[in-house]
């Protein structure tokens, strides 16, 4: 396993040398959306409280830190952070609300989704920003501003925010607050019983989790330099958020990334060809379809099952 | 003083009173009985002990402080651990990884919480299932897994919510067995139970509710005799179990 991963390491950082500039960008946004769904993992898979607002701290993220660059001139490499602690802010408010309230499964759902559709009108709204026009960043290529020429930089890039998620949450599982948000999930009251604060254990996952993708806002504003709030607040990049951990198994530490590895080139290919023919969002449709098989077939997604299968090969 | 004390505990559900003005006093090794017939507010009194439920009126002290408010993990830190009478395992976590969070309570390092509930998974039995998926246990596994989580959490007090019901004769004298260690090593326990033998067998003292009150409270055999018990609860059963003693 360790092997396993080492090789796959020595892979991935081999690879820009080889693949074209196209492959290139698939893989950038394999990695994104993996770092994504792994900070969704966090509230989502481990601590299983559905958040489909994701999207909102990604928006404030990338907003908080695009305006404090055009504006400010603060290096996105520090706007990262700010645009992270926002997020955090606003995920500590979110859980409150939900958490404190006793705000369960379906209701927890609304709240999220409200919530993002809240920042997205707001934001759609607030000239200072741009409004419906959307904020524009200028194009200046200068590794300072977190900008890079070479599609190979934001290869390195997004593999180092997946990978650096993808640590973080390694070391959550093995803590006490990875073991305590695998109980909440499993069963709330009877982790109660045991001594385990789930309202406090709940509110700093949704903490980690809204930080870790307010920070991944930085990128998003930094590569497509231009951000939309109907876009970057929208209920189709929540789902876009959590259906690639859901798809590869949410709760475990390797789920987002498979599920990334298999649903973003997925969406990718559906998108250009259903695109071309005038099919626009129909990908949506794909994943539709594609999550109703995922609850009936695997409905604990992707990666388990593949361990399983695995483990049953070297027995046999 | 004791160490867990209820004064004039009460609840209503609407128009149920579940819990009417209970007292309720448990000294350090103490091993009391609490018992009733179904519907009688046992499982109500765990709720309102433990912090799951919030009483309407009434104080509850654990070693003269007052735990009324607090919320069920702060109860379970001070010391008062319960079971669920409908078990509630975390399904998917082994056995093991389930009494680790129970450990956890007091070991913050997961390698020190891992080797306690190694040992507590011993004690109970469960040994040679510690890696099994918890959803996949038997009846009685999953009782003993209940009492296994609770006492990881090493309380002072420990609540069994009906920890043998369901269980064969059999599964039932070796549950007694091991209730009978862990209180000889010290703990004290209030044990509600439907199995009168079981009851009998254990409590040193016995307290009976019907309808949300204390009708009586006293040594088993004592209370088996009450004539309001024996009305209570049809006492055939009680009559001969308590000779058993
Ligand atoms: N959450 C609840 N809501 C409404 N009524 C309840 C609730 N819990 C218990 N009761 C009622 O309170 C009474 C006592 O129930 P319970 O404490 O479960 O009894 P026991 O454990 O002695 O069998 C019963 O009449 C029961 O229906
Ligand atoms: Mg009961």
């Amino acid at each position: 396993m360790t092997w396993l991963g080492i090789a796959a390491l020595g892979v991935l950082l081999a690879l820009p040398a080889v693949v074209s500039s196209y492959v290139l960008t698939i893989l950038i946004f394999i990695f994104f959306y993996a770092f994504l769904g792994q900070a969704w993992n966090v509230v989502g898979g481990y601590a299983g409280q559905l958040s489909v607002g994701h999207a909102a701290f990604l928006g404030v993220g990338a907003y908080a830190s695009a305006v404090l660059a055009q504006e400010v001139g603060l290096s996105p490499w520090l706007g990262m952070f700010v645009g992270g602690a926002l997020a955090g802010a606003l995920g500590a408010v979110i859980g409150y609300l939900g958490f404190r309230f006793g705000l369960r499964g379906f209701y927890f759902v609304l709240l999220t989704v409200a919530f993002a559709e809240v920042c997205r009108i707001v934001v759609n709204n607030v000239e200072a920003v741009g409004g419906a026009v959307g904020f524009y960043i200028t194009f200046t290529g200068d590794p300072r501003q977190f900008q890079f020429r070479d599609n190979r930089a934001w290869y390195y890039v997004t593999l180092v925010l997946m990978l650096a998620a993808t640590g973080i949450v390694a070391l959550i599982e093995r803590r006490r607050f990875g073991v305590y948000l695998a109980a909440i999930r499993e069963d709330e009251s009877a982790a109660e019983a045991l001594g385990v604060d789930t309202l406090r254990y709940k509110m700093l996952a949704m903490i980690v989790s809204s930080f870790l993708t307010g920070v991944g806002g930085t990128f998003y504003a930094c590569y497509l330099l231009s951000l939309q709030p109907n876009a970057v607040f929208g209920i189709p990049l929540s789902v876009e958020i959590i259906i690639r951990p859901i798809v590869g198994g949410s709760g475990t530490l390797l789920g987002p990334i498979l599920g990334s590895f298999i649903l973003t080139p997925l969406a990718e290919v559906s998108r250009y060809y259903l695109g071309q023919g005038g099919w626009h969002g129909a990908h949506l449709i794909a994943y539709g379809v594609l999550l109703v098989a995922v609850v009936l077939f695997l409905p604990e997604g992707a990666y388990p099952r593949l361990v399983r299968l695995v483990r049953a090969r070297k027995r046999a | 003083m004791s160490l867990l004390e209820a004064r004039g505990l009460s609840k209503r559900f609407g128009g149920v009173r579940a819990v009417d003005h209970l007292d309720l006093a448990l000294a350090e090794g103490d091993l009391l009985g609490l018992i009733g017939p179904n519907g009688a507010g046992k499982t109500t009194a765990f709720n309102l002990l433990s912090g799951f439920l919030a009483p309407d009126a009434g104080e509850i002290r654990l070693r003269g402080r007052s735990i009324v408010g607090l919320k069920p993990h702060r109860i379970c830190q001070l010391g008062v651990a319960r079971t669920f009478q409908i078990v509630r395992p975390f399904p998917r976590m082994t056995v093991l990884q389930n009494v680790e969070v129970g450990a956890l309570a007091r070991h913050a390092g997961t390698g020190a919480a891992v080797r306690v509930a190694r040992a507590v998974v011993e004690q109970v039995g469960l040994g040679p299932k510690a890696n099994a998926v918890a959803s996949g246990l038997t009846m009685p596994e999953r009782k003993r897994l209940e009492l296994a989580r609770a006492l990881a959490t090493e309380p002072a007090v420990l609540l069994l919510d009906e920890v043998m019901a369901g269980l064969n004769p059999t599964e039932i004298e070796r549950m007694v067995v091991l209730l009978r260690e862990i209180h000889a090593a010290g703990m004290s326990m209030l044990l509600i139970e439907h199995n009168m033998r079981a009851v009998m067998a254990l409590s040193q003292r016995v307290v009976v509710l019907n309808f949300g009150s204390k009708i009586a409270e006293g040594a088993p055999a004592e209370v088996a005799r009450h004539p309001k018990v024996v009305e209570a609860y049809l006492g055939e059963e009680y009559v001969d179990a308590a000779p058993a003693r």
